[in-house]
């Protein structure tokens, strides 16, 4: 592990109203490895990558503790702007949120707010992040018809490519396989571990044997609080707490 | 560079919709302190008591008695909504509980055009069916003479405006009650009846009466179809077949005409403060109860 | 006994349905049969000869214009003060803030406060701006009427824009600025809705134009100019004893009708087919 991780998270509250979401998380993200959160729904594992990119900002009634340090910044001081933070991580959610655009504007979205006019060169970003993600071979020929007329499996690999095309550091991804079929699936699985040679990669997932599949390091959410962090089948195969013994013994025995 | 221009767009942006938001908000008050103000002159000279409970308007003498108009608007509406609810209830009730979805898809769609229909029109045929029908059909039985121009005719037409507003706030309300409750008052052996009677309508009594409430500042402040078939005499009715002359109709026959009477126009103004106030009141408060029901069954 | 009490109410419950919808037909059936013999190509291209209220020669080609500008105007001016109202509620404010269930309640009440208050209230204003009884003075007027509509129906649209939309666009880094072209997107059905309803409601209201737009036999021209509208045209024409005056207020009436059920279908039409095809 590096010393200065991408991801740093240090003594993190989350409250919603008078429920404390999140106690005393530290943690720091390996970088360039494949992280997946694990643990009973309603644990906090999404909560907790959501915290990353401060997407909890447009609720009332959330209060966040300690810090979250990305490269190094607090992303939680005052006076931070959060665009940029946000610039640095992708996100995949549970569903596929295709922009209400073309597949091309979709994937230059991002580009373009941040600055990329050129036509030229926005067809070379969307070509690449296309191909990046296997998805050019399917839709060269409708790039300009709207993007939720694609199946839901293309929709999240676009997403993925919409978040690429920002040249983020770190993908973030929440539950990204729940609302797609077997085979998207294993599509997005195999494009994250391509990715992972580029990006740190922080997974929520509840099916272990995803986790196992994808991940280099496991970290087991229990009620809010982190119960243990370690290499993938370090973790699941001799777990050191009697509570992720339990939780990985139902599903792997 | 660019990025702190962006920020600095946005926060530039953020701060004029946030005044915007304000100043909006803040319009009821401006209406509510503008009629004020306007009507400040008659109120200073007359006292209250006397302008609400008084009969006598000689505007030229300086004598302003709101009485009849009051009387006039409470008539209309009471009429109006003792027809409206309980016809409403019963579609309501048939439309969420008894109807066939085929038949909801028919019946929904005309209750939504019927509320696009503008008060004139409904005015125009209140003229030419209400009107006939009271004097040639339905006075004869009860009184010697009557010319259908009434408090009757009136709350028929404002009746049929109100259907729509209460019979979609009443859909909404009554789908906040859980499909459980009712499965379970069934399960006991309960007619479909029976569980509307127990479980539906008295789980949704406070939605019904914020609805009810609704619909009674709607019929208060409707104007030009009252207006067009109450027959505007101004005198405190007596029967459902006595003309009347609502405070709406008061400030749309007069004001903008007569401003040389002094005072005039202050009590004019002050009829509308009266409209604005009630209804802002009713209003305001079961709005307050509809959102909480939506919020607590969402 | 259950029995006899169910089947009462049952019926009970059919005919209150058949005098809900039948109002209706009736409505419309009157209107079309008092207007229908009114109506031939003078009445909509003419306007009015010597005078609307006594003349018996010309149409209601000035009211129909007056009211579509006057419809029109309102309208327009409407959405560009709704518009960021509405942003900002759904947009800036977090979820849940106080400040949007407040905007949101006002608007509520606002919606319900009668045309003739508005009316009353606009006539101050204009008489506190030196303005005349004009276009002007009605699209203030209208305006304020107008605007709760929209803003209710916009906002009803906006608050289904699904959360994880806008986060997909504030993941890439954007704005909340540059994201109002995501929410406008997806809404842009609402805010088509919300125009044609708040243009029915502007065309059909009389009592809000009663002080504020004036009345004339010409087509109005400009903004100071007064705009006949077809409201006013018949309530002022119906008490005619003039039977050609009257067949004019009919025609305007069934005109108005006309126009008032178009746009309630099209706005049915449009909220039923394209809110299918949203994510």
């Amino acid at each position: 592990m590096t010393d200065n991780p991408h991801i740093s998270v240090q003594n993190l509250n989350l409250y919603y109203g008078a429920n404390h979401a999140l106690k005393n998380i530290s943690i720091n993200i390996p970088d360039k490895k494949v992280t997946s959160f694990i643990g009973p729904s309603g644990c906090g594992k999404t909560t907790l990558l959501k915290t990353f990119n401060r997407l909890h900002d447009s609720l009332t009634d959330v209060r966040v503790e300690g810090k979250v340090l990305v490269d190094g910044e607090n992303i939680y001081d005052k006076g931070i702007e959060v665009t940029h933070i946000r610039k640095k991580m992708g996100l995949l959610s549970q569903r596929p949120f295709p922009l209400p655009m073309s597949i091309f504007d979709n994937i230059a979205y991002g580009p373009r707010i941040h600055g990329t006019r050129n036509k030229k060169q926005l067809q070379v970003i969307v070509e690449q992040q296309l191909r990046d993600v296997a998805l050019w071979d399917e839709v060269k020929d409708r790039l300009y018809s709207p993007a939720v007329r694609l199946s839901i499996g293309q929709q999240q690999r676009l997403c993925l490519a919409r978040g690429l095309a920002v040249s983020p550091e770190i993908i973030l991804g929440d539950e990204p396989t729940s609302a797609l079929d077997p085979k998207s699936t294993q599509k997005i699985e195999e494009l994250f571990l391509q990715l992972k040679e580029k990006y740190t990669i922080i997974l929520v997932t509840h099916i272990l044997r995803q986790a196992r599949r994808m991940s280099d390091f496991i970290v087991f959410v229990f009620n809010g609080e982190i119960i243990e962090f370690g290499p993938t089948e370090e973790l699941l195969l001799n777990p050191k707490e009697e509570l992720t013994k339990d939780y990985v013994k139902g599903f792997l025995s | 560079m660019s990025v702190s221009l962006r920020i600095i767009k946005d926060k530039i942006a953020g701060r004029t919709m946030l005044v915007l938001t304000v100043l909006s908000v803040l319009l009821a008050v401006l209406i509510g302190a503008g009629l004020y103000l306007r009507s400040a002159p008659l109120l200073e000279s007359h006292s209250i008591w006397k302008l609400l409970f008084s009969s006598e308007w000689k505007p030229m003498k300086g004598e302003f008695g709101f009485f009849p108009y009051i009387m006039g608007t409470l008539w209309v509406t009471a009429i109006a909504i003792l027809i409206a609810l309980p016809l409403c209830l019963l579609c309501g009730i048939y439309i969420h509980e008894y109807a066939h979805h085929r038949i909801q898809k028919v019946i929904v769609p005309f209750v939504d055009l019927l509320s696009g229909i503008p008060p004139v029109v409904f005015g125009v045929w209140g003229v030419l069916v209400i009107v006939p029908l009271i004097a040639d059909h339905i006075a004869p039985h009860f009184v010697e003479f009557s010319t259908g121009y009434s408090v009757l005719a009136g709350g028929i037409v404002l009746a049929i405006m109100i259907f729509p507003l209460i019979i979609s706030i009443l859909l909404e309300v009554f789908g906040t009650v859980p499909k459980e409750l009712k499965d379970a008052s069934l399960s006991l052996g309960a007619t479909q009846w029976q569980t509307v009677k127990h479980v539906l309508l008295k789980r949704s009594l406070p939605g019904i009466i914020a609805a009810a409430v609704l619909a009674i500042s709607r019929a208060f402040g409707e104007t030009i179809a009252v207006l067009m078939v109450c027959g505007n005499v101004a005198d405190v009715p007596h029967s459902i077949f006595d003309a009347g002359y609502p405070l709406p109709a008061l400030i749309a026959n007069n004001y903008g005409e007569m401003l040389s009477v002094p005072m005039y126009d202050s009590a004019l103004l002050f009829s509308a403060l009266i409209l604005f106030v009630i209804i802002f009141l009713f209003n305001a408060v079961s709005r307050y109860v509809l959102s909480r029901i939506e919020k607590k069954y969402a | 006994m259950r029995k006899l009490e169910e089947n009462i109410f049952k019926i009970l419950m059919i005919i209150a349905s058949a005098l809900v919808v039948g109002s209706f037909f009736l409505i419309v059936f009157t209107i079309v049969k008092k207007g229908l013999p009114a109506m031939n190509l003078d009445m909509i291209t003419k306007t009015p000869e010597r005078g609307f209220y006594i003349g018996k020669e010309g149409g209601i080609l000035n009211v129909i214009i007056g009211s579509l500008y006057l419809a029109l105007g309102s309208s327009l001016l409407a959405l560009l003060v709704s518009l960021p109202i509405v942003i900002y509620i759904n947009l800036y404010l977090k979820t849940g803030s106080w400040l949007g269930s407040v905007t949101r309640l006002s608007y509520d009440v606002l919606f319900g406060i009668p045309s003739i208050v508005y009316g009353a209230f606009g006539f101050t204003i204009m008489i506190y701006f030196g303005l005349k009884a004009s276009l002007l003075g009605g699209i203030i007027a209208v305006t304020l009427l107008v605007i709760p509509i929209m803003i209710r129906t916009m906002d009803e649209v906006m608050r289904t824009v699904p959360k994880e939309l806008l986060d997909a666009s504030y993941t890439l880094g954007a704005t909340r600025l540059e994201t109002v072209k995501i929410l406008l997107r997806q809404s842009a059905v609402g805010i088509l809705t919300a125009i044609l309803l708040s243009f029915g409601r502007a065309i059909g209201d009389a009592a809000s134009v009663m002080f504020t737009a004036g009345f004339s036999d010409n087509i109005t021209t400009s903004l100071t100019d007064p705009a006949p509208t077809l409201p006013l045209a018949i309530f002022f024409q119906l008490s005619s004893p003039i039977e050609e005056v009257q067949a004019r207020a009919y025609a305007s009436a069934l005109v108005l009708t006309i126009i008032v059920l178009l746009i309630s279908i099209s706005a049915r039409i449009l909220t039923k087919r394209f809110s299918k095809n949203k994510i």
